[in-house]
């Protein structure tokens, strides 16, 4: 059982992970002008809840299969995508708004933040990877 | 004069010979002329004299004043006057250093300047000398030269003249051209005699002998003369006109077959049978070559550093001319690097004497002083720059081939700041070898080498002020934007701040400097501003940097004659083969001379490179809400008159097209096409998916249609008088207008007078009228969906604008509204309780605003860039426009009202550079369908201590841009936030600056005085409608307050944020300016304080779209009886709107006064005469910023506050 919820997870952070790697690309793209920004902000929003659905049911998953360590990992990170999700203000057409991504340094926080998401779920698949093996052997 | 060899080359240059260089009429602005002149001075150059006008600035007399107000350290004004005889024309711009305390070197000379000048004026010479003559050749090569209210005079005067002007840019400013007549001439009023003997025995003294410059001078002048009467009918041919203009884009909106909805009705009462106008107009050429206006100055700097780089740079080899292209992205400027042949040249003769020896006697002298001579290779520079040059019989020297001398711009110009400069030899080196312009300036430039703030006594913007002992910190006269602390020659050469500001004049040298000032960091624009001349250039090859796409400018340097260093990115360029040739001097080989290298704002007439499409018409759309409410305000009378008064004067050509669109819960359309006998009205009843019902014929030639039009505009007001219908489909109509508009682009006028409460884009009221007063949250400020910010995008991507016209009495959630037209860069107008009688000033504002709006000058589909030196970054914009990418802004229409601001940050030190420059690029499709580009470049000096920070404080600009910023935050965060951030803004700044003091007591606010008005400012903004709390407040009234904050330029804005107010019922000549023949008053402002409004006074307040002249109880019954026209105070009405012509002295005061504040804007303001005791004068006093309202501080508790929190 305890190994199905790793190779799920594993599965779940791999996609995370190209959806990081997808982002950082594209604001890439954008900042170096190669897509303008309405493109960049269309393309980018339609995989923000993706991102964060995708991220929560790993976190639940945790939670509910008692992986107290992992859950609490996860949780401040899930945190932090559910609730940006929520304070976009009602005139913005998104996380990503192509309006404002330009100014006030927006695209590099916006850049920042999916590489430490990058990182860290690097750092998460590894731990999956490690629990599933640790699973599979026990079982 | 020979042509030389190069010249012989290129034959093609004289055969295609017309108006390369020329102002089109189009250009010319509706500014009076009279005004133009010193306007522009006085707003380049804060030069504190009363000079707004060209006769006190051309007169002698008015020039020593000038620089005699200065603070001329007077040892330097007892110098041995025979030593200033090399003064050169480059340094008659001198006088407005007077005011630039920084520069001893400056002052020195002054005095020669202005002497020389004036023994040319008085003893009525051809030109005297070297210089003379060069001026007048550049003078003469512009037949259209042409100087407002001054009388003509002998062809000679204007030289003078122009040498006279406070500052070198004779030619450029004063050239007003769009006239016919050559040239009309100022005579000049000669000097006193005691100063013309003085200036012959200086002219003796040096040895010059005047004839022998003067033939040379004299002759080819008279040469470009007869020339330029000659070529100038030919330059009107040349423009390139399109001839695919007239293929549009076909429309593509093939529309849905739905059967219902579609209902055509013939108006009633337009049944004129009318025979068509012939068909297809031709498109004719857009002659705006008409003369080759286009002014040469004098001679450019850029060589100045040529010397040095020879010695010390080894040539890198480019390749030549024929450079790849290189395609730029999408919309964004292309340039062609490739040279071609120049297709026309200006009628100049080829007069090389008079060129080169206009700078003689400067280069000689510079050179005899220089303790460095040149160490270049070439031999005519070692001819020229010799110590033992300075004999007079070197100026008959040929020239004409080979390199330019050394620029008198840089041999005398002080290095703006010393150090980590003199070390490098990259850049600027060249300054400091000819740091010693002047004999007389000898021993005390070899001193000041190399001269920097420090060295140099603290100057007056550095001044400490204790704020809060200082009881009249605001100044009598209008402040203006301080001058950067550059070399004289720079400044000249710099853009004019009316367009181009900069918060700090000088740029801090790294990041943590910026952070320790704690002053905003950024540029304020207003690029498409109505300029009254402006260097117009058709060229086949625009000349760019080719790594950064940089424009040449005045600040790039010239390594050699073929290459030039980018002055951003310090790329190294090849010049292309056509720019070596300069068609206003018709001189080869002198391409520091070309008109883009004398010029910071010039506009290029763009080749096809830089289309995407065939330049657009001028598309025009109105969309007219013609709900119940709208009908009631009636606004449709006032529209349809503006429009058909203005019908003839809306920008564009043949292909102009025009449409029309009413809207209530349907939508209607006109079908305006030629050859229909009435417009026909087509009303869409679906407006959940709205279609065209006829895509092709809604939009229709202005020209063709034009009685339809007119007959509709006349049938509008009248059609929905008994409409009951109350609802507004504002989103479909703005929808179905994006479909209209997309396959043309162009401008799309919405006037709307309700909340939208139909269909897509309904919108809910959102304002808690409890809470206006509120001093805790201010909610809302935000749009409450994207509906209108996605249309906008839309339609910006499409080259559509949206402009918004909100005439409402209840709240109509502006704040999403504004969306449409801040994404789209359009403009916003709004008038809260609109009632076309019941507000009659509501009405008349809106009517003049109208006027305004539909003639003004327009861009289509425009995209503006801002480019800056390498380390610096921009990182945030503020105005109305779409950031399409980091430094790319989209700008589907542009007008002249608009403005823009930018902050920057400092990515890497400056270290290894004394100059930044700035570049805004403005590409646009002008309404003759002609791609041009207008671009502006500043050039200001980096310093590496806080002190030269502080002293180059731009307080106006850095008070507009910390309002952009709060607006910003406010809409981000929360209005408490950005109420707290511009508090601290001052205290941060004060407390800064007091720690830079070591010797001064820590517990008074010691400001410097650059910054003296930075409270009183800020002050200001915390009492506008957009950031004050417990006062009541609209919220609309907040967002439209908000909304001008972003997109205003900074000359309007800072009437809006500080108000200028006059005491008029004792007006006087004294100190008057004359404009155009008519006595102006300059009454001296007085502090926005009730303490200054006296029952017996009458005050004007001028706050930019409105005045009020505010009649104390007690008021002179004299002045009442005289100005308004009304026996005493008592029988003056309440709502008084307009002065009457009275025969009186003081009545013709006030009224040239308000006239002349009136003409220094676009916008007519509406005058409100309000009367003490009235229940309007509680607007007025809402603008008295220093005093204490019930919610907020007066000045000086406002400044205690600051000093508390900087002791915390």
């Amino acid at each position: 059982m305890e190994a199905v919820v790793f190779v799920f997870s594993l599965l779940d952070c791999c996609a995370l992970i190209f959806l990081s790697v997808y982002f950082i690309i594209t604001l890439s793209d954008l900042e170096c002008d190669y897509i303008n920004a309405r493109s960049c902000c269309s393309k980018l929003n339609k995989w923000v809840i993706p991102e964060v659905i995708g991220h929560t049911v790993v976190t639940v998953l945790m939670l509910v299969s008692l992986h107290w360590f992992i859950f609490l990992l996860n949780l401040p990170v899930a945190t932090w995508n559910i609730y940006r999700f929520i304070m976009v203000p009602s005139g913005n057409m998104g996380v990503f708004d192509p309006t404002e991504i330009h100014n006030r340094g927006q695209l590099k926080s916006h850049m920042k933040e999916a590489m430490i998401k990058l990182g860290f779920h690097l750092l998460c698949f590894f731990m999956y990877l490690y629990s599933m093996i640790l699973a599979l052997i026990n079982d | 004069m020979h042509p030389s060899s190069g010249y012989r080359l290129h034959p093609q240059n004289y055969i295609a010979a017309s108006g390369h260089y020329s102002q089109g009429p189009g250009k010319m602005t509706s500014l009076p002329p009279e005004s133009q002149c010193g306007d522009y001075y006085s707003g380049l150059y804060p030069v504190p004299t009363h000079s707004p006008t060209p006769s006190t600035v051309s007169q002698p007399p008015a020039a020593q004043q000038l620089y005699s107000r200065g603070p001329l350290p007077p040892q330097m004004m007892g110098s041995s006057p025979g030593s200033f005889q090399g003064a050169a024309p480059s340094a008659s711009h001198l006088h407005t250093s007077a005011s630039q305390p920084y520069s001893f070197v400056n002052h020195c000379s002054n005095p020669a300047v202005y002497s020389a000048n004036s023994s040319v004026a008085s003893q009525g010479f051809p030109p005297t000398c070297g210089h003379y003559a060069m001026s007048t050749v550049s003078n003469a090569a512009y037949p259209s030269v042409s100087y407002p209210s001054l009388p003509a005079g002998d062809p000679y005067g204007q030289m003078l003249t122009s040498q006279n002007t406070p500052i070198f840019r004779p030619v450029k400013d004063n050239s007003f051209s769009g006239q016919s007549t050559p040239i009309s001439h100022p005579s000049p009023l000669p000097p006193p005699p005691s100063q013309q003997q003085q200036q012959q025995q200086q002219q003796s003294l040096s040895g010059y002998s005047n004839p022998l410059w003067s033939a040379p001078g004299l002759q080819s002048t008279q040469d470009n003369l007869n020339r330029n009467h000659t070529a100038s009918p030919a330059t009107a041919s040349n423009n390139p006109v399109h001839t695919d203009l007239l293929s549009r884009p076909v429309m593509q909106n093939a529309q849905s077959p739905k059967p219902s909805p579609v209902v055509s009705t013939v108006l009633s009462g337009t049944s004129a049978t009318r025979t068509p106008p012939a068909a297809n107009h031709p498109v004719r050429p857009v002659a705006s070559a008409t003369q080759p206006s286009e002014l040469l100055q004098h001679k450019g700097m850029q060589y100045g550093e040529y010397v040095n780089n020879q010695a010390s740079s080894a040539p890198t080899p480019l390749s030549s001319t024929s450079d790849d292209e290189e395609e730029e992205d999408e919309d964004e400027e292309a340039g062609v690097d490739s040279s071609s042949t120049t297709s026309s040249a200006s009628p100049m003769p080829n007069s090389y004497d008079a060129l080169e020896g206009g700078n003689y006697p400067d280069m000689l002298s510079s050179a005899a002083s220089s303790p460095a001579p040149d160490p270049a290779p070439e031999p005519d520079h070692a001819a020229t720059l010799a110590p033992a040059a300075p004999q007079p019989t070197k100026m008959s020297k040929p020239f004409g081939y080979g390199y330019p001398t050394l620029q008198p711009g840089y041999q005398n110009a002080a290095a703006p700041l010393n150090s980590g400069v003199q070390s490098s030899s990259s850049m600027y080196s060249g300054f400091q070898q000819y740091t010693q312009p002047y004999p007389g300036g000898n021993q005390l430039s070899s001193s000041l080498a190399g001269l920097s703030l420090q060295s140099s006594p603290q100057p007056e913007s550095l001044r400490p002020v204790n704020l809060t002992q200082e009881r009249n910190v605001l100044p009598a006269t209008p402040v203006w934007a301080p001058v950067p602390n550059l070399n004289v020659d720079l400044r000249k050469l710099n853009c004019s701040p009316d367009s181009f500001r900069c918060t700090l004049t000088n740029i801090p040298q790294t990041q943590a400097l910026l952070n320790k000032a704690k002053l905003p960091l950024g540029l304020l624009l207003h690029p498409f501003r109505d300029l009254t001349q402006l260097p117009v250039i058709t060229s086949n090859t625009i000349v760019r940097c080719r790594s950064c796409r940089t424009y040449i400018n005045p600040f790039v340097s010239f390594i050699d004659q073929r290459r030039w260093k980018c002055n951003l990115c310090y790329r190294v360029n090849d010049v292309p083969e056509e720019f070596m040739y300069n068609p206003l001097t018709r001189s080869y080989g002198e391409p520091h001379k070309r008109p883009e290298v004398q010029n910071s704002t010039v506009e290029f007439i763009a080749s096809s490179d830089y289309m995407l499409r065939p330049p657009q018409p001028a598309v025009y759309l109105f969309v007219l809400d013609v709900s119940h409410n709208a009908v009631e305000a009636g606004y449709l009378a006032i529209l349809c008159q503006s429009l058909l008064e203005n019908l003839d004067k809306l920008p564009g050509d043949s292909r102009t097209r025009i449409g029309f669109m009413t809207f209530d819960s349907t939508i209607h359309f006109y079908n305006l096409q030629d050859g229909l006998s009435q417009p026909q009205m087509l009303i869409v009843s679906d407006i959940e998916d709205v279609f065209l019902p006829t895509p092709d014929s809604l939009l229709v030639n202005l020209c063709e249609s034009k009685e339809l039009i007119k007959d509709l505009l006349n049938a509008l007001p009248n059609m929905f008088t008994n409409t009951r219908e109350t609802h507004s489909a504002l989103g479909p109509a703005l929808q179905a207008a994006f479909k209209l508009m997309s396959p043309t682009g162009g401008r799309v006028s919405v006037f709307q007078t309700q909340l939208p409460s139909m269909g897509a884009g309904l919108l809910q009221s959102r304002e808690d009228p409890n809470q206006r007063s509120s001093t805790k949250v201010v909610q809302h400020l935000g749009p409450a969906t994207d509906f209108y910010k996605k249309l906008a995008l839309d339609c910006s991507g499409q080259q559509t604008a949206v402009d918004l016209f909100l005439l409402s009495s209840q709240y109509s959630d502006l704040a999403s509204l504004a969306c449409m037209s801040k994404y789209s860069a359009g403009c916003i107008y709004y008038y809260p309780s609109f009632h076309c009688t019941h507000n009659p000033s509501q009405a008349e504002k809106l009517q003049k605003d109208l006027k305004r709006y539909l003639t003004r000058k327009i861009g289509f589909e425009a995209v503006m860039r801002i480019r800056c030196t390498k380390g610096l970054s921009m990182h945030t914009f503020h105005g109305n426009f779409f950031v399409r990418s980091t430094d790319l802004l989209s700008l589907a229409n542009i007008n002249p009202d608009a403005g823009f601001a930018v902050q920057l940050s400092i990515e890497e030190n400056l270290t290894d550079t004394s100059l930044v420059c700035f570049q805004t690029a403005l590409l646009y499709t002008s309404s003759k369908g002609e791609r041009r580009i207008r671009v502006h470049t500043l050039c200001l000096p980096v310093v590496s201590s806080l002190a030269d920070v502080y002293a180059g404080v731009d307080v106006q600009a850095a008070i507009c841009l910390l309002a952009n910023m709060a607006v910003d935050r406010s809409i981000s965060s929360s209005l408490s936030d950005a109420r707290d951030a511009l508090v601290n803004a001052v205290v941060d700044s004060l407390s800064a600056y007091g720690s830079t003091l070591s010797n001064l007591q820590h517990s008074a606010l010691i400001a410097p005085s650059s910054l003296k008005l930075f409270p009183l400012y800020v002050l200001a903004l915390l009492k506008q409608k957009a950031f004050r709390t417990g006062t009541s407040t609209r919220l609309d009234d907040r967002v439209y307050a908000m909304c001008q904050m972003k997109s205003q330029p900074l000359v309007h804005l800072m009437k809006m944020i500080h108000p200028n107010l006059y005491r008029i019922d004792r007006l006087t000549d004294e100190g008057a300016v004359h404009v155009n023949d008519r006595v102006v008053p300059q009454p001296p402002l007085q502090k926005l304080s009730a303490e200054k409004l006296t029952r017996e006074g009458a005050f004007l307040m001028d706050c930019g779209s409105i005045f009020y002249i505010w009649i104390g109880k007690s008021c002179d019954n004299n002045f009442i009886e005289d100005v308004l026209g009304y026996p005493n105070f008592a029988s003056v009405p309440q709502k008084m709107t307009h002065l009457p012509e009275l025969d009186t002295l003081s009545s013709e005061r006030t009224r040239s006064f308000i006239t002349w504040l009136r003409d220094s804007r676009p916008l007519s303001p509406i005058l409100h005469v309000v009367k003490d005791e009235s229940p309007a004068k509680a607007e007025f006093f809402q603008h008295l910023v220093e005093d204490r309202t019930e919610a907020a501080f007066s000045y000086y508790e406002f400044l205690i506050h600051v000093q508390k929190q900087i002791c915390k």
